[in-house]
């Protein structure tokens, strides 16, 4: 007979040295180098740091390592880390016009000032293993030429000097953004929040999400009027100077969408906009963001709630990944005592029927008879 | 990383400050839940985060601790979240209720009655007893302040209509000072009378939904119930199969393949005191109960 009681702090230690030493595996195999995932798994390291809403790419790549690979145990880890660090401040809104671009495509204009410019893609790959990458081999480096040094407008700013997209609102002049990392999220939730909140959302969760839009779960005709990648200068300001100063550059990808708009008895028709803003390239991400940002303005806009993508509640309660991978994970434990409540309830309801049939014999005794 | 690094109890001061306006807040509210900007701490959202935040707001280092789960001492998450105090604050931790001055618990309430100076933290995974009945937040907020508890009443009713009695036995829901419905936590129903003017505070924190609630001290709680089908708790048929405590909640344990189970106290320190002071159960001289004989089970198993 064997009653599990006791041992539980051996069995935590023995664990964690299983654990570690599983981490590593085979010691003939050389240890992988942080350097080697930052530079080699980078979208790793991207999506790390955006869920994880903290821009380090090496201590990103400590957390993927520490993970084993597990992404959503190394956002994880980073957010943790994230939430002991103190707070100086809010940075100046970052001038994604003014981003030294190393991609940018639009697919609602085929030609438009600073050019289409691919950059590093997947898009026009064929998904066929690579098996060379599987030898020694190096990688020849790419054609390289000077930018041509052309300004690179955003097309919503293009479009909106027409009028044909809605502006986007100016925050009053000394309101602070809100912060749901410092204050707990309520309900009706301003569009700052929302897109905080969708920022650090799980890339699958928006996916999805997205997606539904797209299949007419609140369709919104969507164009991806533009997305950009590049690097772009985050600026503080000092109050000691009385000016920003530049703190460093982070690469980031943004997607401006463009979505169709009937227009209501206040405003012409014209298109709206959802928005994404991710660190690092991580395009599927961003898109699906501003397909979710756009589906949760239906209220702003004059929509009809028709489905989960424009609820509110429903998409920032479930987005954070962190949240719900302890949650769901936490039937791991015990639960020994509320099962038994159900277990002594079940007994009593099961006795009670089966004494019931006994003192009237129902339809099952009596075919049972026939 | 050290552990120097980190601030006493692990939270920064300025973090603590915040907690422990949320929890002054919940004490002058008996029930209420209060928003707070909970932070993200080293163990996973479900695992106990809001408990471990409320105690490390409160806890100083003269208090001592113990920390239970399923009500036992030893149960692996307990076990790490002591750990995690241990670590980070130094504080003298205990076993035994009488001695603890906070206890940190999940899913129970100690069998030994409580006493005025203990503070009992509860982990809540869903702190809102009208989640299940209506899952948007600004609706269940505007139902609270209302005081519109109709839909609660009707759930029990449909389950004494369907059943024949009220289908919830754990997270069974109560009355504060005669004003909110509050969820105990999953704490089995057969622990709600002392929550009833318990002379300790009770304190209950949700890390993953953000709220903090409590229940000062000897303050009214009422579990929810109609004239004709009263509130009852679970009774079991026999005794603890070690010590032979009666009017205790208790675990069953398969021990065979064949049908074969044993009641014990799930409060193990309660348990291990009572035999300790030569009280018996049917299966008292069970060789594998002894932490030396479960340790050799364990390896024998390794």
């Amino acid at each position: 007979m064997y009653v599990a009681v006791k041992g539980g702090e051996t069995a935590i230690r023995n664990a964690h040295d299983l654990l570690a030493d599983r981490r590593r595996g085979d010691r003939a195999v050389p240890d992988l180098t942080l350097a080697q995932i930052v530079e080699q798994l980078a979208l790793s390291v991207d999506r790390v740091m955006t869920e994880g809403s903290l821009y380090d790419r090496e201590l990103a790549a400590l957390a993927i390592k520490q993970a084993r690979g597990d992404l959503i145990e190394a956002i994880f880890l980073v957010r943790a880390y994230r939430t002991t660090l103190p707070r100086f401040g809010a940075g100046e809104p970052v001038d994604t016009g003014a981003m030294r671009i190393e991609r940018r495509i639009s697919a609602t204009f085929k030609d438009l000032p600073g050019g289409q410019l691919l950059g590093p893609t997947f898009d026009y790959t064929h998904r066929l293993i690579d098996f060379a990458l599987a030898a020694e081999g190096e990688t020849a480096p790419p054609a390289e030429r000077q930018p041509a040094g052309e300004e690179t407008p955003r097309v919503t700013d293009l479009l909106a000097a027409e009028g044909l997209v809605e502006t986007s609102l100016a925050a009053a002049p000394e309101a602070e953004p809100g912060d749901l990392t410092r204050a707990p999220l309520e309900f009706p939730a301003d569009r700052d929040l929302r897109l905080q909140n969708l920022a650090r959302g799980d890339e699958g969760f928006l996916l999805a999400l997205g997606y539904s839009t797209q299949r007419g779960y609140a369709r919104s005709h969507p164009f991806a009027g533009e997305i950009r990648f590049g690097e772009v200068e985050v600026e503080f300001f000092a109050e000691d100077l009385g000016f920003a100063v530049p703190l460093g550059r982070i690469a980031v990808t943004e997607c401006q969408m463009i979505n169709q708009f009937k227009g209501s008895a206040k405003v012409p028709p014209q298109f709206t906009r959802g928005y994404g803003l991710v660190f690092g390239q991580s395009e599927r991400k961003a898109i699906a963001m501003a397909l979710v940002d756009r589906a949760l303005r239906w209220q702003e806009l004059g929509e009809e709630l028709t489905a989960p993508a424009q609820d509110e509640e429903f998409v920032l309660s479930h987005s954070d990944n962190v949240q719900a991978t302890g949650f769901v994970e936490h039937l791991k434990l015990p639960h020994y005592v509320d099962f038994q409540s159900e277990l002594e309830l079940v007994r009593r309801m099961r006795r009670e029927q089966a004494a019931a049939r006994v003192e009237e014999p129902g339809e099952d005794a009596r075919e049972a008879a026939e | 990383m050290s552990a120097g690094a980190y601030n006493f109890a692990y939270l920064d001061e300025q973090t603590k400050r915040m907690i422990r306006r949320a929890i002054l807040k919940a004490i002058a509210i008996p029930g209420y839940q209060v928003p707070f900007a909970s932070r993200e701490m080293p163990m996973p959202y479900g695992w106990g985060t809001g408990g471990v935040q409320v105690t490390a707001a409160i806890i100083g280092p003269d208090d001592v601790l113990k920390v239970i789960d399923q009500g036992s001492d030893d149960t692996t998450n307990a076990v790490s979240i002591r750990g995690f105090f241990v670590k980070t604050s130094g504080v003298a931790t205990t076993t035994r209720t009488d001695a603890a001055t906070v206890i940190q618990t999940r899913h129970r309430i100690p069998e030994t009655p409580l006493a005025a100076g203990q503070i009992l933290v509860y982990q809540v995974p869903i702190p809102e007893p009208l989640r299940f009945l209506e899952p948007r937040e600004t609706e269940t907020r505007t139902m609270h302040a209302l005081e519109e508890y109709g839909l609660m009443h009707v759930k029990l009713y449909e389950d004494i209509a369907r059943h024949g009695h009220i289908a919830t036995t754990y997270a069974y829901p109560v009355k504060v000072a005669g004003r909110y419905v509050m969820d105990p936590s999953p704490t089995p129903k057969f622990d709600n009378p002392k929550m009833h003017r318990s002379p300790a505070l009770q304190l209950f924190g949700a890390g993953r939904e953000k709220r903090i609630y409590a229940i000062p001290p000897h303050t009214d709680v009422v579990s929810l119930d109609f004239e004709d089908h009263p509130f009852s708790v679970q009774e079991f048929d026999a005794p603890c199969a070690l010590c032979g405590a009666e009017g205790v909640f208790l675990d069953e344990v398969i021990v065979d393949d064949a049908g074969g189970r044993m009641f014990v106290c799930s409060d193990s320190d309660h348990c291990e005191e009572r035999r300790a002071a030569g009280h018996e159960g049917t299966l008292a001289g069970a060789p594998a109960w002894s932490g030396a004989a479960a340790a050799a089970a364990t390896e024998d198993a390794s």
